[in-house]
């Protein structure tokens, strides 16, 4: 009797949580352009049709409001994808889970840069020491030069995240005085 | 007054480098190659960044594979990539269908410049 019962409950709550994400699935108002109008492939391309369209891939990962509308940190993390991560046996696959906080900001909330996020995705030879220096503070990262696509505005902008997104970068709140440099 | 201005400037830049540019809206970091295959008959060649990195993680491509991070950055030949290099270490029939599929890589209308597109552009790196 009690387990039955607590069988029904279990099945309850799956069908709410089925209910909810069948909610969700429809409520998902996420919009992709086909190839064929996109401004960019050639309608006429026969190839076209075998090539697989944007939204049929990107509607079944987790929703963002900018760029491919994906959360791309997210789709890794919780493991809707796992794209390789090399190709040759000997390459060596180096993760670096520490974050800086970016202090120069003006009058905006401070900027935190998650290694372990980005790490996950890239090399350290994408970023060090061509964009970066490897010592906090050290590289004269300023908003404008991002804007013109140097520093972190070499991928935001471009592949990753747009630059639209200000408080994803600048996350920390300037009232938080004394964040420890290693603050999730 | 001043202290104002100095600092409500870099805002109003940064406001008016964002303000959108017209375009079609194509999908998110394609990148368009076009350094040679107009001038050889061939249609430009569209790279869909969104299909690549379900697959494969940045470093693959621009760490393993040395493409370099900038749009029309990599002089890439046809014939390094029957050769193995560049877009052929992958699509080699192996890994993914090989270099014969020309029309599902030299995709793009004619005219177009080898830059980065994506709807949701700002002043991005290939604008400059
Ligand atoms: C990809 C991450 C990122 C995004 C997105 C971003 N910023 Fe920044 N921003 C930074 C970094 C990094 C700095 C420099 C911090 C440092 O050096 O301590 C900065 C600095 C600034 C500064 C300080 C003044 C200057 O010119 O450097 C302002 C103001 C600023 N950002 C405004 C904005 C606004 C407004 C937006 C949204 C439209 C925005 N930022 C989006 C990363 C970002
Ligand atoms: C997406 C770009 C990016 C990648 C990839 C990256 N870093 Fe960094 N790294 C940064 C930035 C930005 C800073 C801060 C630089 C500054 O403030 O001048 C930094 C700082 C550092 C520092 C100095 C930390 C400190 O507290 O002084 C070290 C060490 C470092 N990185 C090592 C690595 C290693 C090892 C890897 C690879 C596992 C790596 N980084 C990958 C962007 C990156
Ligand atoms: C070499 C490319 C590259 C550079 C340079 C880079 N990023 Fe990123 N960043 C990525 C990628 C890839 C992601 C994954 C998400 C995506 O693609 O939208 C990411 C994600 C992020 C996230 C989201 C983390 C999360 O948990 O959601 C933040 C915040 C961020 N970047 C800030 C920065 C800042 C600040 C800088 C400059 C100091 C910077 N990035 C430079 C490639 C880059
Ligand atoms: C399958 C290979 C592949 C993968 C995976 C890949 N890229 Fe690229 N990337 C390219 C190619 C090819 C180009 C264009 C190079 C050229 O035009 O010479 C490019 C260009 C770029 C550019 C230059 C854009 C510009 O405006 O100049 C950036 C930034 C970039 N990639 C970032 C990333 C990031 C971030 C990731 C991971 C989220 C990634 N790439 C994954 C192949 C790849
Ligand atoms: C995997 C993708 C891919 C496939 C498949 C492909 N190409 Fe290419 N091709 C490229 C890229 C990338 C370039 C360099 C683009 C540029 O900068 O103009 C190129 C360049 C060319 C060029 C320019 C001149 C030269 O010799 O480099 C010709 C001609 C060409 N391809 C013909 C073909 C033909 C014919 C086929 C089918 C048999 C084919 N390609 C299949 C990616 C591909
Ligand atoms: C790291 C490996 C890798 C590299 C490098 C690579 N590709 Fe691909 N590409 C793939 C795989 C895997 C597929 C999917 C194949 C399949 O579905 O069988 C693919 C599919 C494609 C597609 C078809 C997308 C669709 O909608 O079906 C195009 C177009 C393409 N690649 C172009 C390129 C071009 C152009 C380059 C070089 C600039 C390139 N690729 C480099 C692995 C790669």
């Amino acid at each position: 009797m009690k387990l039955s019962r607590s069988c029904m409950v279990g099945l309850l709550a799956s069908g709410l949580l089925g209910a909810s994400s069948l909610y969700l699935w429809a409520a998902d108002s996420r919009q992709w352009k086909s190839l064929e109008k996109d401004g960019l492939h050639d309608p006429e391309n026969p190839a076209l049709k075998v090539m697989q369209p944007p939204g049929a891939a990107l509607r079944l990962l987790p929703p963002d409001s900018a760029g491919n509308l994906v959360n791309w940190v997210k789709a890794l993390r919780d493991r809707y994808i796992n794209p390789r991560t090399n190709l040759y046996e000997t390459t060596q696959v180096r993760i670096l889970d520490s974050d800086i906080l970016m202090k120069r900001t003006a009058e905006m909330p401070y900027v935190l840069f998650p290694h372990r996020a980005h790490t996950e995705w890239l090399d350290c030879s994408n970023c060090h020491e061509k964009l970066f220096k490897s010592q906090a503070g050290t590289t004269p990262v300023n908003m404008l030069a991002i804007l013109q696509g140097q520093y972190c505005g070499q991928c935001h902008g471009a592949v990753s995240f747009p630059l639209t997104e200000c408080n994803r970068c600048h996350s920390v709140p300037r009232s938080s005085v004394g964040v420890p440099q290693t603050a999730k | 007054m001043l202290k104002l201005l100095k600092h409500a400037l870099p805002v109003l830049t940064i406001a008016f480098a964002l303000s959108p540019v017209p375009e079609a809206w194509s999908e998110y970091g394609d990148v368009v190659l076009n350094r040679r295959s107009e001038q050889a008959g061939m249609a430009p060649v569209v790279f869909p960044h969104w299909f690549h990195r379900v697959r494969f993680r940045c470093k693959v491509c621009h760490s393993e594979l040395g493409f370099e991070m900038r749009a029309g950055a990599n002089d890439v030949t046809m014939n390094e990539i029957v050769q193995g290099k560049f877009c052929g270490t992958c699509h080699n029939g192996e890994i993914a269908w090989s270099a014969e599929n020309c029309g599902l890589c030299h995709s793009g209308l004619p005219g177009l410049k080898s830059r980065i597109h994506g709807g949701h552009e700002t002043l991005g790196p290939g604008r400059w």
